[in-house]
């Protein structure tokens, strides 16, 4: 180890639509600095990017947070699992139970049960769809196949992906605030 | 035990210039920090010992797929699996490391894992690494004081090393275009599809004039201490029409002259039989798909 301890730096980037600046030493993992600021849905499962639990969106890719360097988040644009919501036009602060169909299809079809893979899940589903709208089981299979669940077998899964993808592109606004209109 | 982030340092040089300046200036102070791939998994097993890093994310000297007149690919070593994915011309041009590509780790991992950490890496069982070999890749290492082409074969040279000085980053890599009608196979067995490490790899692709192998490669990953050639095989299939290699005979005295050419251990994801056997069916389905490329396309 090198002699003093590197000082600590800021990272400008923005976070769920807001402009950030995440404070610490550069070789933090992102997943730590971004459930410091509060954001604590992006859970740790291994910590060795095996379980896809700590995805995050980084410039639109989804990426296991627990192998960013925060150095590496400067000037990027961040979406974590509370972000979801505002990403499909929702408004989370004038109806706080405003989900994403991702989440909203979640919750009906059974795809979380002790919930830890899901917030990594959501992500990397909402990446999915927001580059294929119609995709195959073998493709959402492909898309969460760094996704680990222990609970659900990914039957419920997959089809809560199938499901939020049928209701995206009908347009559907079932998790919407009841003045949206459906 | 988890790594203390602040024991180290991680600094952003915006240019390469300055990057190899701060190489050159304090030999061996400083390593390179791509993706973070291996290097994070390491953070965290409280294994990273090296202290100092240079992150090359800004430097975009070292990002980019060109493709050059002469048909050859030129990538810088901060390509990812997921840019490798999204280039369809590449991928039809090098379908191996395509696969490689989408075989490696899974969707975030693509979007993160660089070819030039893969390499430099140096681990025995990277994928992109027999897949590049067998495309006869050339390295370009830069440092201060300029650049050097090296050719992959001569790249790795042991378990876990490799010709890298300290004061060198790998630049860019360049894939030669096909001389002749080119036949590819790729396969990776590994636990599972995605996010495994691989037990067996084999990257090979033949190059066919006038309905024969004028020049082979086939390259092994995971089967001895460093990503290998089977360079006698090789030369045992230049010539061979896919009436020859269609011939039992031949074909079993090609099987069993695998074993002299590859040296796999037993370890904690499998055994050397295991290796041994299922490398030698990884040559069968290579010598298979082949017989019916020669016979078909490749023969005319
Ligand atoms: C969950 C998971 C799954 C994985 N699956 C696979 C798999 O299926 N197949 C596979 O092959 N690998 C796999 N890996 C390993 C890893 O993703 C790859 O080796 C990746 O290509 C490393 O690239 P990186 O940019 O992240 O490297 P880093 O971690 O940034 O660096 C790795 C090494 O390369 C050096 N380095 C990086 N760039 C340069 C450069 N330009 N010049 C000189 N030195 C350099 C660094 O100093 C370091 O020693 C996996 C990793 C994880 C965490
Ligand atoms: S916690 Fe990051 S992949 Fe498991
Ligand atoms: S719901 Fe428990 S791990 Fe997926």
């Amino acid at each position: 180890m090198s002699g003093a301890f590197p000082v600590k730096c800021t990272v400008k980037c923005t976070v769920n639509g807001a402009a950030q600046e995440l404070q610490g030493h550069p070789m933090e993992r992102l997943l730590d600095s971004l459930r410091d600021t509060g954001l604590t849905g992006t859970k740790e499962g291994c910590g060795e990017g095996e379980c896809g639990a700590c995805t995050i969106l980084m410039d639109g890719e989804p990426v296991n947070s627990c192998l960013v360097p925060l150095a590496q988040a400067e000037g990027a644009e961040l979406c974590t699992v509370e972000g979801l919501p505002a990403r499909a036009g929702r408004k989370v602060s004038e109806d706080r139970a405003a989900l994403h169909p991702v989440q909203a299809c979640f919750v009906s079809e059974g795809g979380a049960q002790c919930g830890i893979c899901t917030p990594g899940m959501l992500v990397a589903a909402t990446a999915l769809l927001e580059r294929n709208a119609e995709p195959t089981d073998a493709e959402v299979r492909e898309a969460l196949a760094g996704n680990l669940c222990r609970c659900t077998g990914y039957m419920k899964i997959v089809n809560s992906v199938m499901a939020a993808a049928r209701e995206m592109r009908a347009g559907g606004n079932r998790a919407a605030p009841p003045e949206a209109g459906r | 035990m988890r790594g203390n982030a602040p024991q180290y340092r991680l600094e952003t040089p915006r240019t390469l210039a300055d990057a190899l300046a701060k190489l050159r200036a304090e030999p061996g102070r400083w390593r390179a920090f791509a993706g973070g791939t291996d290097l994070m998994v390491l953070l965290e097993a409280g294994q990273l010992k090296h202290a100092d890093y240079l992150s090359l994310h800004r430097i975009d000297e070292l990002k980019g797929l060109v493709r050059e007149p002469s048909g050859a690919w030129v990538l810088g070593a901060l390509t990812t699996y997921a840019e490798v994915l999204e280039h369809p011309e590449l991928a039809r041009t090098f379908p191996n490391l395509a696969a490689a590509a989408r075989e490696t780790g899974a969707w975030a991992i693509q979007n993160r894992g660089t070819l030039g950490g893969n390499l430099a890496n140096a681990s025995p069982a990277a994928d992109s690494v027999p897949a590049l070999l067998a495309y006869d890749a050339e390295l370009e290492l830069r440092s201060a004081s300029g650049a050097r082409w090296v050719p992959h074969a001569q790249f790795h040279t042991g378990y876990k090393t490799t010709v890298l000085k300290p004061d060198e980053l790998i630049a860019r890599i360049r894939l030669p275009a096909a001389g002749g009608n080119r036949f590819h196979f790729f396969r990776k067995v590994g636990t599972r599809r995605f996010q495994s490490i691989s037990k067996v790899c084999l990257a090979a692709r033949a190059d066919l004039r006038g309905g024969r192998v004028i020049d082979a490669r086939l390259a092994w990953g995971a089967v001895g201490p460093v990503t290998l050639r089977s360079a006698h095989l090789e030369r045992s299939l230049a010539g061979l029409s896919a009436a020859d290699l269609g011939d039992a005979k031949r074909r079993s005295a090609l099987l069993s002259a695998l074993a002299a050419e590859i040296t796999p251990q037993s370890d904690v994801r499998s055994t050397r039989a295991y290796r041994l056997k299922v490398s030698e069916n990884l040559l069968g389905e290579f010598l298979d798909g082949l017989v019916a490329f020669a016979a078909g396309k490749g023969g005319a």
